[in-house]
């Protein structure tokens, strides 16, 4: 056997003081960093095999372990830093491409940390939610050029739309990338609190036709779990083209992923590889993917609003404008700090373009050519809390998916190991002993309160602005500032700086 | 039996007036002078038969859910697109993309089929979808094929049985091709194999069917040698990747 050069990324200590040897943490780490010796009566760890969940961590009845970074320290070089260097190890020892999970963690800059939102002082009043009536629901959809009355009724017929309590929803995880009860908590916290979540590609568990006022049914280039009652089960179709953690790129779900019921609801045979290459092989242009769009209304007899996913790439606000031409009713655009369950890490920290630019883009380029109402805006790709959701809607978005964060919600660590289906939080694993760790419906209770209290907190923003709609804040740029941004920057924008 | 004449009508009307008729119970139609509307027999349901006269457009029986349709004709791009279930005839040759992530149900061409036939087919239990093809295969038939069966019969002569990056990605299901492909014709992913007699059952039954259709002998055509090919496994990119 060759050497391994492989070093622990987490140092892991036990307090022997407070260690009652009750074996939790053996019990609980899915990467068996824990041991315990019965001949000697004795716990050790490995620290090779933790990957930082914090699990043991936090079920430790006495607290007696902590977690560190391994002080291991090269010669400093800012050039060569220790990820750098272990990566090319890895890639040695495997000549794999390597693999990760979650979104980009490198320190491009966050531009909703560089945007400051209004509030209304002496010469506009603002509003106190709590007493007076605060309007956040949003209609996704496309919106007629004019509306047409006779004698008080309207004569123009709307478009199907996708009503929702609040403009957050959870971002496309499909069965398999995410568990069982993962998909259920979310699905269970839409219906709650009146919002949509995503199928991603993985096709309906059976289960969760009963949520499907609440979903919105994806359909990838792989087509899993497409056909007609798929499709009918949906308030909405999603068309993926692109995901913004690895653009350009599709989805393998590996075959030890494709348990009986991850087989069952993909329909394909347990244990095979479950492919999603980045093309549709039946879109090569604009007027192609016009032919997927209608084929789906078509096949749903006009009744559901057809999204189009894609990653925010360089010339996103083109390929938005071909796509509302294509004839999609809402265009979804994930931004390059969107997770995943996996993806190459190269892609994933090296192709796309921030949302915030892309958004600005896309609704300025729309808004320019008279087309905005014929789309409704979705962003995703890290929306971490109700300011950066405020914003997106001051940007020009309708609504913001959110996965990440949903994720946090149910109990995830942000450790970025999904793609081992090892997840000891019961999220990104479809091992049963594993997925049992998440209840469904405390799931779905933690991922509802951070809906309602992102909602609590978007109408106090609103309210300190003087505004008691979301519509009056929706691409009302003026209600943003920016710091520490160039003048191109502010220029893409379309924001002026603090101060002016 | 209710008529449709499709002469000048667009598409939207066109699938309207086929769905109004279904709604009223009246599932046994034909539809003449068909020229170019696209999305015809879209997810319709068992029980309807729909047969077409003349050059349907793209997205013919797209999601199609147990509909059986007849076309007279040929038929163009993204046929059998996702189709689920259900039985589609052509009597003529079939365009690009035929059978895109089909997961049931049938379909035979009575002639040639453009490129990338068959692509992203799949099975699940007892749905295992089928295209029987009486003509040739252009490049990449059966691409990231993960179920199913693609049988190329090549009756009409012509010197290629199928074009390149035969079964390129293919991880699952079974091509019949009747007669010899040279190997540099085959995807990486895919070994030719010899039939057993399951195989001869499966094809038998397949190409039975086919000359019925078509009015061909099954014997005759059975009589050729066929090259059966598989995966060489259901995972061809499990080792592409190491965890960072």
């Amino acid at each position: 056997m060759t050497l391994s050069m492989n070093t622990p990324e987490f140092l892991v200590e036990r307090n022997l003081d407070r260690c009652i040897k009750c074996q939790v943490c053996v019990g609980q780490c899915a990467n068996e960093v824990h041991k315990y010796d019965k001949e000697t009566d004795s716990l050790s760890c490995e620290d090779l095999a933790c990957v930082g969940c914090h699990r043991c961590v936090t079920l430790c009845p006495t607290h007696a372990l902590t977690i560190k970074k391994f002080p291991l320290e090269f010669r400093t070089n800012a050039n060569w830093t220790p990820s750098t260097i272990n990566a090319i190890y890895k890639q040695a020892e495997s000549g794999g491409i390597l693999l990760t999970g979650m979104g980009n963690d490198k320190p491009y800059p966050i531009y909703w940390d560089h945007l400051l939102l209004n509030a209304s002082q002496v010469t506009n009043p603002s509003i106190d939610p709590l007493r007076e009536p605060m309007e956040v629901k949003t209609y996704l959809g496309r919106k007629p050029d004019k509306l047409d009355f006779s004698d008080g009724e309207l004569l123009t017929e709307i478009a199907p739309q996708v009503e929702l309590e609040l403009p957050i929803m959870f971002s496309a995880m499909s069965f398999g990338s995410i568990s069982l009860n993962a998909v259920k908590s979310l699905a269970a916290a839409a219906k709650e609190v009146g919002t949509m979540f995503n199928t991603g590609e993985g096709g309906l568990h059976q289960d969760l036709y009963s949520y499907g006022d609440n979903a919105i049914v994806q359909v990838a280039s792989g087509r899993f779990g497409v056909h007609s009652q798929y499709l009918e089960a949906g308030t909405a179709i999603e068309i993926k083209i692109g995901q913004g953690a690895k653009p350009g790129i599709g989805g393998h779900l590996p075959g030890e992923k494709v348990g009986r019921e991850v087989s069952e609801t993909r329909m394909i045979p347990e244990g095979s590889d479950a492919l999603s290459p980045a093309p549709h092989h039946d879109i090569y242009s604009i007027e192609d993917l016009r032919q997927l769009i209608y084929s789906l209304k078509e096949a749903t007899r006009y009744k559901k609003p057809v999204a189009v996913k894609i990653a925010a790439v360089h010339n996103v606000a083109a390929i938005a404008s071909g796509i509302a031409r294509a004839g999609a009713d809402i265009i979804t655009i994930d931004g390059f700090r969107g997770g995943t369950g996996a993806t190459p890490l190269r892609t994933r920290d090296n192709v796309g373009i921030p949302i915030e630019l892309a958004l600005a883009a896309v609704d300025s380029r729309l808004r320019n050519e008279s087309i905005r109402h014929q789309v409704s805006l979705v962003v995703a790709g890290s929306l971490r809390n109700s300011a950066d959701v405020m914003k997106a809607i001051a940007l020009g978005a309708d609504a913001v998916y959110i996965a990440s964060s949903a994720l946090l919600a149910l109990g995830c660590h942000m450790c970025q190991k999904c793609y081992t289906g090892k997840c000891n939080w019961g999220i990104a694993t479809q091992d049963p002993n594993l997925v049992k760790r998440l209840n469904p419906e405390i799931g779905a209770q933690r991922a509802a309160n951070l809906l309602r209290a992102w909602k609590h907190e978007i109408k106090e923003m609103l309210g300190g602005m003087g505004i008691n709609a979301i519509e009056s804040l929706r691409g009302n740029r003026l209600m943003l500032r920016g710091v520490g941004l160039s003048d191109r920057d502010l220029e893409i924008l379309g924001v002026k700086a603090a101060g002016e | 039996m209710i008529e449709i004449n499709a002469q000048g009508i667009y598409y939207k009307e066109l699938n309207q007036q086929i769905h109004n008729y279904i709604a009223e119970g009246k599932k046994d139609i034909i539809i003449k002078n068909v020229n170019g509307q696209r999305y015809i027999g879209d997810a319709l349901p068992q029980g309807v038969k729909l047969e077409l006269e003349g050059t349907p457009g793209n997205d013919l029986a797209a999601y199609m859910d147990g509909a059986e349709v007849i076309v007279k004709g040929n038929t163009q791009e993204g046929t059998a697109n996702t189709m689920s279930g259900g039985k589609l005839v052509i009597h003529g040759r079939s365009g690009d993309a035929t059978g895109y992530a089909m997961r049931g149900g049938k379909v035979f061409v009575k002639g040639d089929v453009g490129y990338r036939v068959g692509i992203h087919m799949k099975e699940y239990k007892d749905m295992i979808p089928a295209i029987v093809v009486g003509g040739n295969a252009g490049s990449f038939f059966g691409e990231y094929m993960a179920g199913g069966v693609l049988i190329v019969l090549g009756l009409d002569g012509g010197t290629e049985l199928v074009g390149d990056y035969c079964g390129t990605g293919m991880h699952g299901g079974v091509m019949y091709l009747r007669g010899k492909v040279p190997s540099y014709k085959l995807g990486k992913e895919v070994k030719s194999v010899e039939l057993n007699d399951e195989d001869t059952r499966q094809l038998t039954s397949y190409i039975t069917n086919f000359a019925d259709y078509f009015g061909y002998k099954a014997d005759e055509i059975l009589k050729a040698k066929f090259t059966k090919l598989i995966p060489y496994n259901t995972r061809p990119y499990g080792n592409l990747y190491t965890h960072y």
